[in-house]
Order: structure tokens, then C-alpha cells, then sequence
């Protein structure tokens, strides 16, 4: 035999690879954070505290000095990425560039305001009150389209939940029969999605967007021919109670965001970590991702692909219901007609953000909701911000993860494909 | 329609069957009803004495009965354990059934070593190169401790010398006694191992030999009639170049470098073949040519003018001819008729249409010239594409591209999965052209084919081109080449 010559077949080397482009990026954003929100700080101390009030004690910095210290943090970040072997450390990298930079940005808003202090369990408080629905959402998501189902229907799973908890909460005078009739709202949803999308291989797109308006108009309805008549017996569940969990509870900051809330957050918290460990530590898991990537290869080696996707669909119908019912027994404590307003898509770009995975989902969800609690915050110290443009920031944060900025993300590949045999 | 018309096949214990038959013959069909994969409407199934019903591939699996598809079966994003293992998971037990992937690892290292069959139990399926992810599907098969092993077109995607090591395998599993059916259609495999042969035509069994009948044999009675497989032509009459291709780099999809510094000339009235293993960059060189892929590199001349910056269309207007390798996705829009399949590179211009309007009379009248002319056996050139079989499918898309003259064509795979009539009409075709003084560039992932029809034979490897040797250079030679080799003779 003549030696064989090989030629090496490693990826070619490419210069911008993702850390050196988000590297700059982010190294562009710290600069541009340290001169711009440094010139425009203001003269007020920027105050920090991590109690959910202003009385508690706080950190104070001169306004230019925090806002241009915290750039220029933000942008070393940036630089680190260049480094070598930043691969390692990208996520924490970028996270500290991010923080960084908003930490710039706060400089600025609170050295500019009269009620310079700001307290940051509040607004945490807020971030996972704003992020609780779409965590639920979300991990329906990731159910359906890891077995290769697109849930888009997460919406009408919403609003359905929502009037369900709200209902029968109400007559049963129990927010746990409430809570449950919600999972059978959400589920009545997500079975008419997957009869049509498995069975009979209606585009799943379509299907979602017409099982949400139907689940809008049919739950509006209700509610003007019920609800609105007689509110008292219809239309007012109680709020869900708040446990504590012993001294936990009493930690700054996290304790009130995670120890001391409602079931729906500790359920959503218990979830991620539940979901997590079946999709990639369980017989279920691999077998649910096998159907959602390659539904032939599963089925020749005796996976059954539609109970499968019929499954993972109904399940998260069931979490997308319970996400629903935290409108009408936690934010608020009555149903109204499309309370929900989008937010089911917005979970599903939360998933994507997430890169279909639980951890990302529930980290995506709170970046959402931090974006959205800090735009109310912004609103109460009369920034000059309108809150639309802070309200619109993890819509551009989703499209720029998605444009492959933060990283490769890659869906399922059988993910919207109905399955048929042969 | 009847795929299958009353076969009757027997399996000894510890044997090699080929069971050899033209494409569309009705092989894969009869081992997907022994899979489970399609129900049969009459007949059985018995496994040592014992009648087994096959609904599911799972029923099968349980019989004893394992496959590896001509397609593979692996969850690409999955490591090499993980796909093993799906289906009959290794698990902690409990209605959790959490993974013990320590354990399946250990069964895929205990079985690769037990037959030979190298692997890292935990690599990335997509990472890894075809031939172990046909190793991968062996191992999965064996996993599930079956009896019979069907091996479905095993050879299509190897090179000579990975066919060299499945054959050994396939010794080392008949030595276990394990039986073995062998799909294929290519004869010299065949004779090399099996120990009988049944030849199947039309759905039906022609026969059931031995491997002591010729190839010449077997070949006739694979296709009904005593064929030549050498390709009639007249040295070819050199030109001037055509195509000019130097320094060209292409990205495939991933955005690995997968055509990597390449040149070449295409003269006029020659047959360049690119030969080489599938997955060696000739897809995204022949794209590249074709404008379908941006260049990264390099510069790609008709004669003597750079294709840079043109766009598809003009270049099929520059008098290019194109067959792309998937003609199913690629080749033609199977809901649209035959007769505007037919016209889908000139519908815009005269005598079929205007800028703003098909002249549809024009283009039926042309239809049944050419399905006439290419023999494609349609009902109606207004029966959709879809409803013709692989062969008349190819027809249509030569017919589109060689009536109109050209001074360049380019013919990719032109001959996949074709019954040896459409293989021999399009061959005739192709050396038809040439003779008219066309430059043709044949990419075949077929060793045969590139020897038979091409006058210069260019090996691609790993995105490069490896060598350039005239077509009699000898047919192992070139599979060496094909693999990185290096020959005597000729520098790379």
C-alpha cells in the first residue's frame, strides 16, 4: 500500500470568530457607555440599595465618576472576550460586559433625577413577576418544539388558563381548584393543536394562530356573557398566598425574589430544573429530542414519534395553562378580555433567546422581565426615556440572538416538519 | 403500485445473500416489509420455523431482525452513545428512567471492539466521517443482539478502500454467525462475498445462484436483456478551453472551506469527469461554477469572460447547461407539468414567452417534440413531474438543457439511483454532446461512470483536486487516489 497523504481537516481558522465579534461589540458599547453617559450624568449621587424600599441603607457614587467607572468595566469585559481561551468564560464575559454597561447607564438615570436611590429588590421583585408567564411559556415551547411540534398556540394556552383560573377559583373559592382548571384550559388548547398538527398535518403555524383567536374570542365572549354580568360570581378568585421558606427568605435581594413568593414561582423554578434533567438526563428526554431532530432514525429503533410529540405537546399546553392562570391569581386578581396581550409569543421568543433549552428559558424570561421592570422603575423617577424604547430592548436583544450574535442558534432540526410513516 | 409480486427469499444461518436488482427493482421495498417499515398485503414472514408479524420496526427488532439504511439513522446532534442507545436506552430504572450512560458507553466500546469496529463512543455523530457512521449503524444493529443483519445499499457512500473494510466486517459477523442480507446493485461486491445470490427485476425473483456466475450473467439478468456497460465513443477532439476555473475556495453551509484552492479547464469536445467520494466538495464546486454559491476565492471563466458577479440565470443564458445532483429538489418542481418543467431555464424568452407572458402553445408543441426525442415515458407532458419515475424525471431535466446549444455542460450525478436504460440513454447523450464540440464537466460520485464516459478523469479529496489521470488509468489506482493515496506515476 502507498502511504496515504492526508490533509488536516481542521475548521479553517476564522478571525472573527463569535468571541471576537461580541467582544467588539460589547467593547463598543462600554466605550460609548463611559463618554456618553458619562457627559450627560448629572450631580446627584448615584444611590444603590438592595432592600425593595428607599430607607434601607445604600451605596452612593458621584454620577459621572459610576457612570464612566462602570463603562469602562463593561468595555474590559468586551476586551477579555479577545483574549485567549475566552471561549471558556464567553457567558460570563458577556453577562458582566451587559450588567456593566446597564450599571453605566443607571449612573446616568439616577445622578439625573431627585429620587436618586434605587432600590434594586424592587426591581428584581419586578423582573420575576414580569419573567413568571413566560418561564411557563417558555418551557411549553421548548416541550413542543424539541419533539418537533411548533407551539405557537402558547397565547390562546395563555388567555384559555387565564379565564379557567379565574372562573373556577371564583366558584370554587379555591385558588388550587383554579390553578388545576387552568392546566385543563391550557390542555383543551394544545390537544386541538396537536390533533390537527400530528393527525392531520395541518400547517402548525396556521393552526397556532387560528387556535389563539378562537381561544380569544371564546374566552372574551364568556367573559361579556358571565364575567361582566355578575363579576362577584364569576370574576373574583383570590391571590395565590405567599410562603416563606424559613430563613431563606430573609437573604438581601434574593431572599424576596425567591423564598419568600407565591407557588408559581417556586412551581416555574422547580419546573426548569425538572424539565432540565428529563431532556437531557432521561429515557423521555433523549427520545423526545431524537423525535424533534431526526423522527425517521427514532422510529426505525421503535420510538414511537407521535406519541411522543402528542405527549410533549399536551404537557406543555398543561404548563402554558398554569402560566396563564399567574394573570388572574397572581399580577392581577380578575380576568379581562386579552389580558395576556402577546405575551405568549413573547415566550416563545424567550425560548429561542433561550436556545430551546429550560435554563436558557428561564434566564431569557428574566432578562425580559428585568427589561420591563426597569422600564416601570425608569417611569416612577420621571426618566427622559420614553419606556417605550426600554420596553422594546429584549425584542432587539431576541433578533440579535437570533441574527446568531450571541452564538449559533440552531433549532430542532425536524422542528414544524409533520412526521408521516414511509 | 406492486412493488413486490410474489418473492419468495430464504436466509440460511451464517450466510451472506445479496439480493442484487436494478434501482426500483423492489429490493428496498421487500426489506422494509421484513423491517416492519411497510405492511405487506399477502404473504409471511417465518424466523427459524417460527411466523413473526412485523407492524413496527420494534416487532422486528424483537424477531431477531436488524437494518442499516441507505440513508442513515442517526440523530446527527447526538453523540455516538446517545444514537446507540435510542430505543433501548440503558436506565437507572423507575419511572424516571434517568440515562446510565456510563453503561451504554461501556456496551458500544465492548461491541466495536468485539467486531472491530473503531469508534469514540463519544464523539458527535455530525463531526464524523461517513464511513464511521456506517460503522455506528453496524454497532446499533449489534447492540440489539439480532440475528440477521440487512445492510441496504451499504457501499454507495464509501470509498473503495472503506468498502474493503466493511466487506472484512461483514466476514467478521458471518464468522459470529450472524446471516447477512446485502442490498445492492453493484456486481464486483457481490461476487466478492456473498454466498448466494438472488437477483430480483421488476418485483419479481429472477433467480437465486451462486457467486460462480459471471458478472456478465448477473448482469443480464438484472436487467432483462445482456447490457454493455462500456460507453461506444470516439476519441475526443480537442478544443479551445471553455472553462477556466483557478485558485476557486467555496464554504459549504457551515462555513468550512470545502473547495479548497482548485483549478481546472474544461476544453471544448472533452469530457472532464471529477471523480471522488460524495462529500469531497464537488457539490460546492459545481455550485460555485453555476453561480448558486458565493466564491471566496479564485475566479471562474467562460470562455475567457469571468462568471464573477453573475447571476444563475445569466449563466444558463451564456449557453451553460446545467443538471444539478438532486433532481428531485434542485432539478425540477415536481408539481409543475412535464411540459413546463420542460421550459423552466427559457420561459422568458422567445419562442416560449415574453417577459410578461408564457406563449402556451409554443411550449406544448416543444413538450411533445422533446418527450418524443429523450423517450420519457410520461402519460401527457401535462402530467406532473411527480408522477414520473427517477429515470424519466432525469430525462426531462436533459432534454430541458440539451436542446439549445451549448457551449458548456454541466452534469451533476447525472445517472443517481437510474435503471441501466435511462443510465445508458443519458451516457449516450452526454458523449453526443461532446461530439458536437460542447465542454462537458461530469461530477459522479460512480467510479465507473467517470472511467466510461470521461476523457480526462480529475480525482477530488478533501476539497482539492488530488490528481488528473487519463480514464484507462487503472480502476484500483484511482479508488487510491480517491482516498488521499498517492500513485506512482503521476504528481497530485
Amino acid at each position: 500500500m502507498t502511504a496515504a497523504v492526508h490533509t488536516p481537516t481542521s475548521e479553517p481558522v476564522r478571525f472573527w470568530s463569535r468571541e471576537r465579534k461580541v467582544g467588539l461589540a460589547v467593547t463598543v458599547a462600554g466605550v460609548l457607555a463611559a463618554f456618553g453617559f458619562g457627559a450627560l450624568a448629572g450631580d446627584q449621587p448615584a444611590s444603590f440599595t438592595l432592600a425593595d424600599n428607599t430607607s434601607g441603607a445604600a451605596v452612593s457614587i458621584n454620577g459621572l465618576l459610576g457612570a464612566v467607572l462602570f463603562g469602562l468595566l463593561g468595555a474590559a469585559a468586551g476586551a477579555g472576550l479577545w483574549l485567549p481561551g475566552a471561549r471558556r468564560w464567553f457567558g460570563a464575559l458577556l453577562a458582566a460586559g451587559i450588567v456593566a454597561v446597564v450599571g453605566s447607564f443607571l449612573c446616568w438615570q439616577l445622578s439625573d433625577s431627585a429620587l436618586n436611590i434605587m432600590p434594586l429588590g424592587q426591581v428584581a421583585q419586578g423582573s420575576m413577576r414580569f419573567a413568571l408567564p413566560l418561564i411557563f411559556g417558555g418551557l411549553a415551547g421548548v416541550l413542543g418544539e424539541r419533539s418537533g411540534v411548533i407551539n405557537i398556540a402558547i397565547e390562546g394556552q395563555f388567555i384559555s388558563g387565564a379565564f379557567a383560573a379565574a372562573m373556577v377559583a371564583t366558584l370554587l373559592a379555591s385558588v388550587w381548584a383554579g390553578i388545576l382548571a387552568a392546566a385543563v384550559g391550557g390542555l383543551v388548547i394544545a390537544a386541538l393543536l396537536a390533533v390537527l398538527a400530528i393527525r392531520y398535518l395541518v400547517d402548525q403555524i396556521v393552526v397556532g394562530v387560528v387556535l389563539i383567536v378562537f381561544a380569544l374570542g371564546l374566552t372574551g365572549f364568556l367573559f361579556e356573557q358571565l364575567m361582566r354580568q355578575d363579576p362577584s360570581r364569576y370574576n373574583q378568585p383570590a391571590r395565590v398566598p405567599t410562603w416563606e421558606v424559613g430563613l431563606l427568605s430573609d437573604i438581601p435581594l434574593l431572599g424576596p425574589v425567591l423564598f419568600r413568593t407565591n407557588i408559581f414561582v417556586y412551581l416555574a423554578l422547580a419546573l426548569v430544573a425538572a424539565v432540565h434533567f428529563g431532556l437531557f438526563h432521561t429515557r423521555w428526554g433523549l427520545r423526545t429530542r431524537a423525535v424533534g431532530e431526526h423522527p425517521t432514525a427514532a422510529d426505525t429503533v421503535g420510538v414511537r414519534v407521535l406519541g411522543m410529540r402528542y405527549r410533549n405537546v399536551l404537557v406543555g399546553g398543561v404548563l402554558a395553562g398554569i402560566g396563564g392562570a399567574t394573570f388572574t391569581l397572581e399580577a392581577t386578581t380578575n380576568f379581562s378580555k386579552g389580558m395576556t396581550a402577546g405575551l405568549g409569543f413573547i415566550a416563545l421568543a424567550a425560548m429561542i433567546f433561550g436556545r430551546w433549552s429550560p435554563v436558557g428559558v428561564l434566564l431569557a424570561a428574566l432578562f425580559f422581565g428585568f427589561c420591563r421592570a426597569l422600564a416601570i422603575y425608569l417611569g416612577t423617577i420621571g426618566s427622559p426615556i420614553p419606556s417605550q424604547f426600554l420596553n422594546m430592548l429584549p425584542y432587539l436583544a431576541t433578533i440579535a440572538a437570533v441574527a446568531g450574535l450571541a452564538g449559533r442558534v440552531r433549532a430542532p432540526a425536524a422542528d414544524g416538519k409533520p412526521y408521516v410513516k414511509g | 403500485m406492486l412493488a413486490n409480486d410474489h418473492i419468495d427469499l430464504t436466509v440460511e444461518p451464517g450466510e451472506i445473500h445479496a439480493l442484487l436488482g436494478e434501482n426500483g427493482a423492489g429490493k428496498s421495498t421487500l426489506m422494509n416489509v421484513l423491517y416492519g417499515l411497510v405492511q405487506p398485503d399477502q404473504g409471511e414472514i417465518v424466523i427459524d420455523g417460527r411466523r413473526v408479524e412485523c407492524h413496527a420496526p420494534q416487532d422486528a427488532i424483537e424477531a431477531g431482525i436488524g437494518m442499516v439504511h441507505q440513508h442513515f439513522m442517526l440523530v446527527p446532534v447526538f453523540t455516538v452513545t446517545e444514537n446507540v442507545m435510542l430505543g433501548a436506552e440503558q436506565t437507572h430504572g423507575g419511572p424516571v428512567a434517568a440515562l446510565d450512560r456510563r453503561r451504554a458507553r461501556e456496551r458500544v466500546v465492548e461491541v466495536s471492539r468485539e467486531y472491530g469496529l473503531a469508534m469514540d463512543p463519544d464523539a458527535i455523530v455530525e463531526d464524523l466521517p461517513v464511513g464511521v457512521q456506517q460503522r455506528i449503524e453496524i454497532v446499533k444493529v449489534l447492540t440489539r443482539e439480532v440475528d440477521l443483519l440487512i445492510l441496504d445499499e451499504p457501499t454507495a457512500v464509501l470509498t473503495p478502500q472503506e468498502i474493503d473494510d466493511l466487506l472484512a466486517v461483514m466476514r467478521a459477523l458471518q464468522a459470529a454467525g450472524k446471516s447477512i442480507v446485502f442490498i445492492t446493485h453493484k456486481l464486483r461486491e457481490v461476487k466478492a462475498i456473498a454466498d448466494r445470490i438472488t437477483v430480483i427485476r421488476g418485483g419479481r425473483v429472477v433467480a437465486t445462484t451462486g457467486p460462480e456466475t459471471s458478472e456478465d450473467e448477473l448482469a443480464a439478468m438484472m436487467v432483462g436483456r445482456s447490457v454493455s456497460l462500456a460507453v461506444d465513443k470516439q476519441p475526443a477532439q480537442l478544443g479551445e478551453p471553455v472553462l477556466e476555473v483557478a485558485g476557486l475556495a467555496v464554504d459549504d453551509e457551515r462555513g468550512h472551506r470545502a473547495v479548497d484552492r482548485v483549478d481546472l479547464t474544461v476544453h471544448a469536445g472533452e469530457v472532464l469527469g471529477i471523480a471522488g467520494v460524495q462529500g469531497n466538495g464537488q457539490t460546492e464546486l459545481v455550485e460555485a461554477i453555476m453561480g448558486l454559491r458565493p466564491v471566496v476565492a479564485g475566479t471562474v471563466s467562460l470562455r475567457g469572460r469571468s462568471l464573477a458577479g453573475r447571476r444563475t440565470k445569466q449563466i444558463l443564458h451564456s449557453r451553460v447547461g446545467y443538471v444539478p445532483e438532486d433532481r428531485s429538489v434542485d432539478g425540477l418542481v415536481k408539481e409543475f407539468t412535464v411540459a413546463e418543467n420542460l421550459v423552466l431555464n427559457m420561459y422568458d424568452t422567445e419562442p416560449f414567452g415574453t417577459r410578461f407572458m408564457l406563449h402556451r402553445d409554443a411550449i406544448t408543441k416543444s413538450a411533445a417534440d422533446r418527450v418524443a426525442r429523450f423517450d420519457v415515458r410520461t402519460s401527457s407532458p401535462q402530467a406532473p413531474a411527480a408522477t414520473l419515475s427517477g429515470g424519466n424525471q432525469q430525462k426531462v431535466i436533459v432534454a430541458r438543457e440539451l436542446t439549445r446549444p451549448l457551449t458548456l455542460f454541466v452534469a451533476a450525478q447525472p445517472t443517481r439511483g437510474l435503471d441501466v436504460g435511462s443510465i445508458e440513454f443519458i451516457h449516450r447523450q452526454i458523449i453526443h454532446e461532446r461530439d458536437v464540440g460542447t465542454a462537458v464537466l461530469l461530477v459522479s460520485s460512480e467510479l465507473e461512470e467517470v472511467l466510461a464516459l470521461a476523457d480526462r478523469v480529475a480525482v477530488m479529496y478533501r476539497g482539492r483536486i488530488h490528481a488528473v489521470v487519463p480514464p484507462d488509468t487503472p480502476r484500483e489506482e484511482v479508488g487510491l487516489l480517491m482516498a488521499g493515496g498517492s500513485t506512482s506515476g503521476e504528481p497530485a
